[in-house]
């Protein structure tokens, strides 16, 4: 039987057990929202802005590992994409994005609604594809799969024309397999590199273990744990690898970096060795280059060639998948104490706590992001936006199992808290989702909010409310005399009498003591909630290794001066 | 160019599809790699095409361009073949003032370059040569007092030799005969 171009795409996002679909519909994508609405078993969710589309199925793929669908209309509907498709490039996470394009015969002549979206998106998107055939259709969806999901996964693009969703017909043909000539995703790493690396480690006497997202891409955190307690290795986390390693474990020393534990980046200053495990040099975990681990030679483990030897010299790169690498190399590790090594960390740990909160009656985000582990027990998904309540949650909040933290890291999107905590509530509707706001990020994407009523999507939402771009201000305040120019916000929405209006309980929060009792409430209450917790506005994130400076310029806590 | 940044001859088999090229330019264009030179057309295999790039950088620039290359889907292969026996070619046509005066001098200069002149007009003479690029440029140099009126070259194309021990490899070095 002949298909549409259209019913092709529904049966193949079928073959590729999609199970959900975020999207809004215009014109040229029209054909396709026909023909879904006769695929019952793809659930299609409706959001209110594209972007949400996007950061939903982020949300989504990154909560479940597995690919996220989204899709949107020509025009402006694919350019609203652009954000998150931006940020799921700069994270590696996979996702398929189907925009409708103007007719064939339309193309390139400024048609209505018109946008050279593969153009657009051609630097943010691990590939896109402009499909010109129907033949092609069932082909490039399941190519678009797999290049999105294998190797170092990232987003793909597939712009479909609407006269190829509607008229052209063809046979549904779904390819046995996808060959792509020079796409071979590294897998083992040769055996004399693993070998070498067994040395470094067996041989190290302060080794560092850095896991990052590459960890929970790869499904490694049991084989990481393995090498971290056979020979005894402290661990950090990068911000996106945080939850590949227990926040309770002994060994775990936390985040890194910028806004890391001062320990933790003390610690990697002091290391003769650092394991880098699926992670990528990024310059918030290093500032500046020629400082960073003075002192220590390097494994990287990546699966990416480019990033080995891009931002750190490796001693021994070792290209491969992560799970895999650590396969061949961790049984050749001898068990090791590394007693002084350990008792150096632990003596750091006494002496640059990083994470005391301070004895305050004012309302402090710090104190309600403990408050809010406390009672999840550091088993919900924290999902947040970016600026100062993302470094908090990274510091105060603990996460006990693999893919539980949520952010914008490498993109540092700000609006990401809403959409990406439904598409992480829709993939695991078996777990809580809390996403954490700032009353900045909120306001750009709440109209999702109404998404999250209509398809009772379980989210409570906290906003950490300060009254302003905390983090901007924060640099304002350390960085630019204090000149709080255009970081301030004077009328913010009342959000909990917002909450109602999209018919959501809102709690309205401004005292310590009110805290835990309202995150109890909110658990409790079967649906969406949003929390307005009203903190504290010029709280700043300590430590902090101010951009392009090392460790040692480390701002460990409020200068007197700074509290005053 | 700095002291350790050097002109490497990096060849590509691409996948002979519409916007390769915007892709591989858009990429050099994003992270900053200059292009000194671009050459592309059919390989011997249907379906894809040949590059030969000529880019300036220091080693671990350069590493960069060829991973990053490789990393485009539609990329095939790469191979940094700098430093490896090859044959390097470039075809230029220079168009040069040629006033009664001046046009045996051409001839004499075109003749010691065994290049050709290929167009003849009643002002100016079109020339034709192909070699490495240092030829080009002497040639050139040497044209460029008469006037030269217009220069197009089009990039170098570069290709390993064949093994004296007498196997056949391809630009990655692997051996196609043996
Ligand atoms: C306001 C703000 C402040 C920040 N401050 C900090 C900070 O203080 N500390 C910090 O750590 N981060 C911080 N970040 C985040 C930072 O910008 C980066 O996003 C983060 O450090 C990247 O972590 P990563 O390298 O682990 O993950 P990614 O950037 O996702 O990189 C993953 C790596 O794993 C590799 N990989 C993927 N799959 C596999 C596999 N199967 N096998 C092997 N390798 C694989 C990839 O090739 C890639 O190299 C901050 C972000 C924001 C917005
Ligand atoms: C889309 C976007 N615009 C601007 C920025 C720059 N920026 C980084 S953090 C920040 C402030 C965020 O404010 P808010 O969401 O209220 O969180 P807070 O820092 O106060 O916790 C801004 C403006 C960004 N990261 N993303």
């Amino acid at each position: 039987m002949e298909l549409s171009g259209a019913e092709i795409v529904c049966e193949s996002l079928l073959k590729e057990g999609v199970e959900v679909i975020f999207g809004l519909p215009g014109g040229a994508v029209l054909p396709l929202y026909g023909a879904l609405s006769k695929y019952p078993k793809l659930r299609h969710i409706l959001v209110r802005h594209e972007q949400a589309a996007v950061m939903a199925a982020d949300g989504y793929a990154r909560a479940t590992g597995r690919v996220g669908v989204c899709s949107a209309t020509s025009g402006p509907g694919a350019t609203n994409l652009v954000t998150g498709i931006a940020s799921a490039q700069m994270d590696s996470i996979p996702i398929v994005a189907i925009t409708g394009q103007v007719p064939r015969a339309a193309i390139g002549k400024d048609s209505f609604q018109e946008t050279d979206v593969t153009g657009i998106t051609l630097p943010i998107t691990k590939h896109n594809y402009l499909v010109m055939d129907v033949s092609e259709v069932a082909p490039v969806i399941k190519e678009a799969f797999y290049v999105a999901r294998t190797g170092r996964p990232g987003p793909v693009l597939v712009d479909i024309p609407k006269d190829i969703l509607l008229d052209e017909r063809t046979e549904f043909i779904w390819p046995e397999n996808v060959s792509l000539a020079g796409y071979n995703p590294p897998r083992e790493a040769p055996a004399e590199q693993v070998a070498q690396a067994v040395k470094l480690i067996n041989e190290a006497e302060r080794p560092i273990i850095l896991a990052g997202h590459g960890t929970l891409i790869s499904h490694a955190y049991d084989e990481v744990r393995e090498l971290a307690e056979k020979a005894q290795i402290p661990v950090v986390t990068t911000l996106l690898g945080i939850s590949s390693f227990p926040t309770d474990h002994y060994l775990n020393l936390g985040m890194p970096g910028m806004h890391g534990m001062a320990y933790a980046s003390l610690a990697i200053d002091k290391a003769d060795l650092l394991i880098a495990l699926g992670m990528r040099f990024d310059d918030r975990v290093t500032g500046r280059l020629r400082d960073f681990a003075p002192n220590a030679k390097v494994i990287h483990i990546d699966i990416d060639p480019s990033e080995l030897n891009k931002n750190v010299k490796a001693t021994v790169p070792l290209l491969g998948d992560l799970k895999m690498v650590l396969g061949q190399l961790v049984p050749q590790v001898e068990a090791n104490v590394h007693m002084d090594w350990l008792h150096y960390i632990d003596a750091l740990r006494v002496d640059h706590p990083s994470t005391v909160i301070r004895e305050t009656d004012e309302l402090l985000p710090q104190f309600v992001l403990r408050e809010l582990t406390k009672a999840t027990q550091g088993e919900a998904i924290i999902v947040t936006g970016v600026g100062q309540h993302q470094m908090w949650a990274a510091q105060y909040c603990a996460f006990l199992e693999p893919n539980t933290l949520i952010t914008s890291g490498g993109l540092g999107s700000m609006g990401f808290e809403v959409p990406a905590a439904l598409g992480a509530k829709v993939g695991r509707p078996d777990k809580t989702v809390w996403s954490i706001a700032g009353d900045g990020g909120f306001q750009m994407t709440m109209c999702d909010l109404a998404t999250a009523v209509e398809n009772n999507i379980n989210v409570k939402f906290a906003i950490m409310n300060n009254g302003v771009l905390g983090m901007v201000h924060q640099w304002q305040d350390l960085f630019y005399e204090k000149d709080y120019f255009s970081t301030v916000y004077t009328r913010n929405p009342d959000f909990v009498k917002l909450a109602e209006a999209y018919g959501i309980a809102g709690i309205r929060v401004k005292e310590k003591g009110e805290v835990a009792e309202a995150i109890q409430q909110a658990m409790e209450i079967p649906g969406p909630v949003v929390i307005d917790f009203v903190v504290k506005a010029d709280e700043n994130v300590f430590p902090m290794i101010p951009a392009g400076e090392s460790v040692h310029e480390m701002l460990e806590e409020p200068t007197p001066e700074r509290t005053a | 160019m700095s002291d350790k940044e050097q002109k490497h001859t990096i060849v590509a088999l691409v996948a002979d599809k519409p916007g390769v090229l915007t892709r591989i330019a858009s990429m050099f264009r994003r992270r900053g790699y200059n292009i000194a030179s671009l050459a592309v057309g059919q390989s011997e295999q249907p379906g894809f095409s040949r590059m030969t790039f000529v880019v300036e950088g220091d080693e671990d620039t350069v590493n960069q361009v060829t991973k990053q290359l490789d990393k485009l889907i539609d990329v095939i292969r790469v191979s940094d073949i700098t430093g490896r026996e090859t044959v390097a070619r470039e075809l230029a046509l220079i168009k040069v003032l040629a006033t009664p005066a001046t046009r045996g001098e051409i001839i004499q200069i075109v003749n010691l370059f065994r290049a050709s002149i290929v167009d003849v007009g009643t002002q100016s003479m079109v020339v034709e040569i192909t070699g490495e690029e240092d030829k080009i440029n002497a040639l050139y140099n040497l044209l460029e007092p008469c006037g030269v009126i217009e220069m197009l070259r089009t990039g170098v194309v570069a290709m390993v030799r064949g093994q004296a021990n007498g196997q056949v490899t391809d630009d990655v070095g692997m051996a196609v005969i043996q």
